[in-house]
């Protein structure tokens, strides 16, 4: 039986879509047939990320349209085996994505992938609306910072009332928190929220802490998964919470300053 | 941190004043989110009946939906005026 996780946010600019690719990356790695699908319509770029936008042919809607078979509109990701990604359409219409129309593809995929991993726009629109409808597990990206987690809030509400899920009376959602653009010396310093806070406000479990780093914008300049810089902080975190995700228990990292020495603090940055 | 920054005044602390905003937006959020879709239509509703025989304001009808278990209590708080 293949797990749904959606991954989202309400609020736009968290890093739903660096997740997406770092988790879905993270799970093929570790020799989980894994699917990841955008559902931006309109604004795709997952492919972006993932490297994989000069290859795109068909796309989801064309697949819910019956335009194109699902083996036409996926893409095998260059990076890692067991890892597909179905890009989202570039049209304008809102209301591409069916409801009906998305379950089919995803019962589709159900039966060849392990984890299908739902890559959703931000806002509470339709889109936001049908990428969480049909999600096992959902991953909250959230900043720490006051309109991302109000925002965040919101979106568990509405995975609590409006997901099938929910609907249906079946187990609740399993609701992740995965804090993003974490800077642990600014929350020592009380200039930033910290991680006790926002697990204080949202009251649900903490999936990982990405630490704010250079390295994710320079992997998404290239187009590799931050998760493959296996060097970098922000690398290293999330696999971590893949780990965690799988079960495994973790220690969170990158939770506290780096201890530097005299003179480093005196005289360097 | 340079060495001249030592000199600079602390700064406060705001992640503080972020906390308190948010817990009480967030749970004033949660309370409005268990409500029914029909509560503020039934609220202007009662307004209007109200309105035909006294006049009131707007936030002088209270509607609020409580539930306990499998018993739903709905209170309804009218402030007249003397």
């Amino acid at each position: 039986m293949a797990k749904i996780i959606v991954i989202t946010s309400g609020k736009g600019g968290v890093g739903k879509t660096t997740t997406s690719a770092s988790v879905s990356t993270g799970l093929a790695k570790r020799g989980h047939k894994t699917v990841v699908i955008d559902f931006d319509v309109g604004l795709r770029n997952l492919d972006l990320i993932m490297n994989c936008e000069r290859r795109v042919v068909y796309d989801f809607v064309n697949v819910i349209n019956e335009e194109a078979t699902l083996n036409q509109a996926l893409i095998k990701d260059k990076h890692v085996d067991d890892l597909f990604i179905l890009p989202a359409s570039q049209t304008r219409d809102k209301d591409a994505l069916t409801q009906q129309g998305v379950e089919r593809v995803l019962n589709e995929l159900a039966e060849r992938f392990e984890y299908i991993i739902c890559d959703s726009p931000a806002g509470i629109e339709h889109g936001a609306q049908m990428a969480l409808y049909y999600a096992d597990e959902a991953i909250i990206v959230t900043n720490p910072e006051v309109s991302s987690v109000r925002d965040s809030d919101r979106i568990l509400g509405i995975l609590q009332s409006k997901s099938r899920r929910a609907e249906m009376g079946l187990d609740p959602v399993k609701e992740h928190l995965l804090l993003s653009r974490y800077n642990p010396a600014r929350a020592e310093t009380g200039e930033m929220l910290c991680v006790e806070d926002v697990k204080d406000i949202l009251a649900i479990k903490l999936l990982g802490v990405i630490p704010e780093s250079q390295t994710v914008l320079s992997a998404s300049n290239q187009g590799v998964p931050v998760i493959l810089d296996e060097v970098s902080d922000a690398g290293q975190a999330y696999q971590d919470a893949v780990d965690r995700l799988l079960g495994e228990e973790r220690e969170h990292r990158f939770l506290e300053v780096e201890k530097k020495g005299f003179f480093k603090r005196m005289f360097r940055g | 941190m340079s060495f001249l920054d030592y000199f600079k005044t602390k700064k406060t602390n705001t992640a503080s004043i972020a906390k308190e905003r948010l817990q009480i937006i967030v749970a004033h959020e949660r309370t409005k989110r268990d409500q029914p879709d029909y509560l503020p239509q039934l609220q202007q509703e009662i307004l209007d009946v109200i309105r035909k025989y006294v006049p009131i304001d707007q936030d002088q009808v209270q509607v609020q939906l409580d539930n306990n278990g499998n018993c739903s209590v709905l209170e309804l708080n009218v402030t007249l005026p003397d």
